[in-house]
């Protein structure tokens, strides 16, 4: 049991990761990753929904009446991550109104609703907890590994602290702006997927389909 | 079903153990999930809303700290904000009233009482009712003459009403800076109206022309400012067509007649 509840939470760090082999969850991982304190507490704010939402549908999973189970998990998850977003307003004031409508989106992370209905609908409450926080890790590490690049290489600097002097400020290093942009988050999340997928063979999905050589006439 | 062995016992055990798919179930779950949730939003929402206030009430002040070019990181913000002096004015007569203590009026509500605040006929900022009271912070320099006016604006965006300070000149002509603290304009492109490099734009701007005497010439508007607009047009911001357009809006509005036309007047003839 214990080798399980390990798998529970290593795996979707890299074997099973929501974003490069499920590739969910992309639309916040390109809003939030320009500044690594963000990333952060955006990492921090999906963990701790996917794994309380997780543990409480679980508990509640034999209750749920199949017709109305998106709703009520909706009903659940929309109430942790309002509890998030009042508490960051109350003690992290400045990063809540950066992070703005995208705390609120993570009612649409389709993660969070994916987890839900796919393993703790089905699962006891431990171990839906700890898949939860599995895949809320995985999502961050993601999110911090980009926001790593973007911060480092777009503005110099590393949780606000400045790593590369940018010419703007009298330094030697020309930031590229491009990165501090979200499309930027799209070449890099699409480089990790390419990373990891060589790393581990077994990511590599098989064609659908093989391209059929026109026969000659 | 009494004679099943193992029967659930007591209403709660029989509810728990009836099939969820049954319609009173279904309805029984769902009103029961509501309102668990609710309270507990509820909850957070209101044992945290004082704090969450507090939070507000110093971002405010540290936006007119940053608007009036005083703010540094780390300084004590409640105590610098003690050398600004706060005004009520009269918007119709141009000049300070002492009807209410500038400590305690509030802004947003007077815009929403009947009594302190008249509908828009003609509402290009889009904020359908303007309070006949605003609150203006004036900074003294060592001698105790005016430095700085700092005003409220707000207006419509794309999508949110946008909240700013524009500070200016004593001749109430000069701007020296404009600077939104609340909005929900798109990120990347209508929230770069945050931008310090657009924002930085402002500075020097004139509201009139003639140094003062003029028309009300302050716009924003892409395109290479003609001669005579060199002092008044900022250019608009790329990609955000709709915000560009609200913020000249509410800009016009509230140094307009209809804002505080009247106490920039009198600002400009040197006695409010």
């Amino acid at each position: 049991m214990p080798q399980v509840k390990r798998e529970l939470l290593i795996d979707p760090l890299v074997d099973n990761n929501p974003i490069t082999l499920q590739v969910l969850g992309i639309c916040s991982a390109l809003a939030v990753t320009s500044s690594l304190t963000v990333s952060f507490v955006m990492a921090l704010a999906v963990i701790f929904v996917t794994a309380f939402s997780n543990f409480f549908i679980s508990i509640l999973r034999n209750q749920i009446p199949s017709s109305i189970r998106i709703i009520v998990q909706m009903v659940i998850i929309a109430s942790l991550v309002i509890l998030v977003d009042q508490v960051l307003k109350a003690y992290a004031y400045e990063i809540s109104k950066t992070l703005s409508v995208f705390v609120g989106l993570i009612i649409t992370n389709c993660i969070v609703m994916g987890r839900a209905e796919a393993f703790a609908m089905k699962n006891p409450p431990i171990p839906s907890f700890l898949d939860g926080l599995g895949n809320g890790m995985g999502y961050g590490l993601i999110l911090m590994l980009v926001g790593f690049i973007r911060e480092l290489f777009g503005a110099g600097s590393l949780f606000g602290v400045t790593i590369l002097p940018t010419v703007n400020n009298g330094g030697w290093y020309v930031p590229n702006g491009m990165l501090l942009l979200p499309p930027s988050a799209f070449f890099i999340i699409g480089l990790l997927i390419w990373f990891f997928r060589t790393w581990k063979p077994a990511q590599v999905e098989k064609r659908e389909f093989t391209i059929q050589t026109a026969e000659a006439h | 079903m009494s004679d099943i062995p193992d029967a659930p016992k007591g209403p709660i055990g029989r509810f728990l153990a009836a099939s969820p798919d049954g319609v009173g179930k279904t309805i029984a779950v769902a009103v029961f999930i509501c309102l668990l949730a609710s309270m507990i939003v509820s909850v957070a929402a209101v044992s945290l809303r004082p704090i969450q206030e507090a939070n507000s009430l110093v971002d405010k002040q540290r936006n007119i700290l940053e608007v009036a070019g005083i703010y540094e990181p780390g300084i004590d913000i409640q105590e610098a904000f003690q050398s600004f002096e706060p005004r009520v004015v009269d918007l119709a007569t141009g000049r300070y009233t002492d009807q209410f203590d500038p400590a305690t009026f509030d802004d947003a509500a007077a815009a929403s009482d009947p009594e302190l605040s008249v509908e828009l006929d003609n509402d290009p900022a889009g904020i359908g009712r303007k309070a006949l009271y605003r609150t203006v912070y004036l900074l003294n320099d060592d001698q105790g003459a005016l430095e700085r006016v700092i005003l409220p604006v707000h207006g419509y965006g794309l999508w949110s009403t946008l909240y700013g300070f524009i500070a200016l000149a004593p001749n109430g002509n000069d701007i020296l800076a404009l600077q939104f603290y609340q909005h929900g304009e798109t990120p990347g492109l209508g929230a770069e109206v945050d931008n310090p490099r657009w924002k930085a734009l402002w500075s020097g701007k004139e509201l009139r022309g003639d140094g003062g005497d003029g028309d009300l010439k302050i716009t924003v508007a892409k395109g290479v400012p003609s001669a005579d607009m060199q002092a008044h047009q900022i250019d608009a911001l790329a990609g955000a067509t709709l915000t560009s357009v609200g913020v000249d809006n509410l800009v016009r509005f509230w140094m307009g007649e209809e804002g505080f036309g009247p106490y920039l007047e009198n600002l400009r003839e040197g006695g409010v």
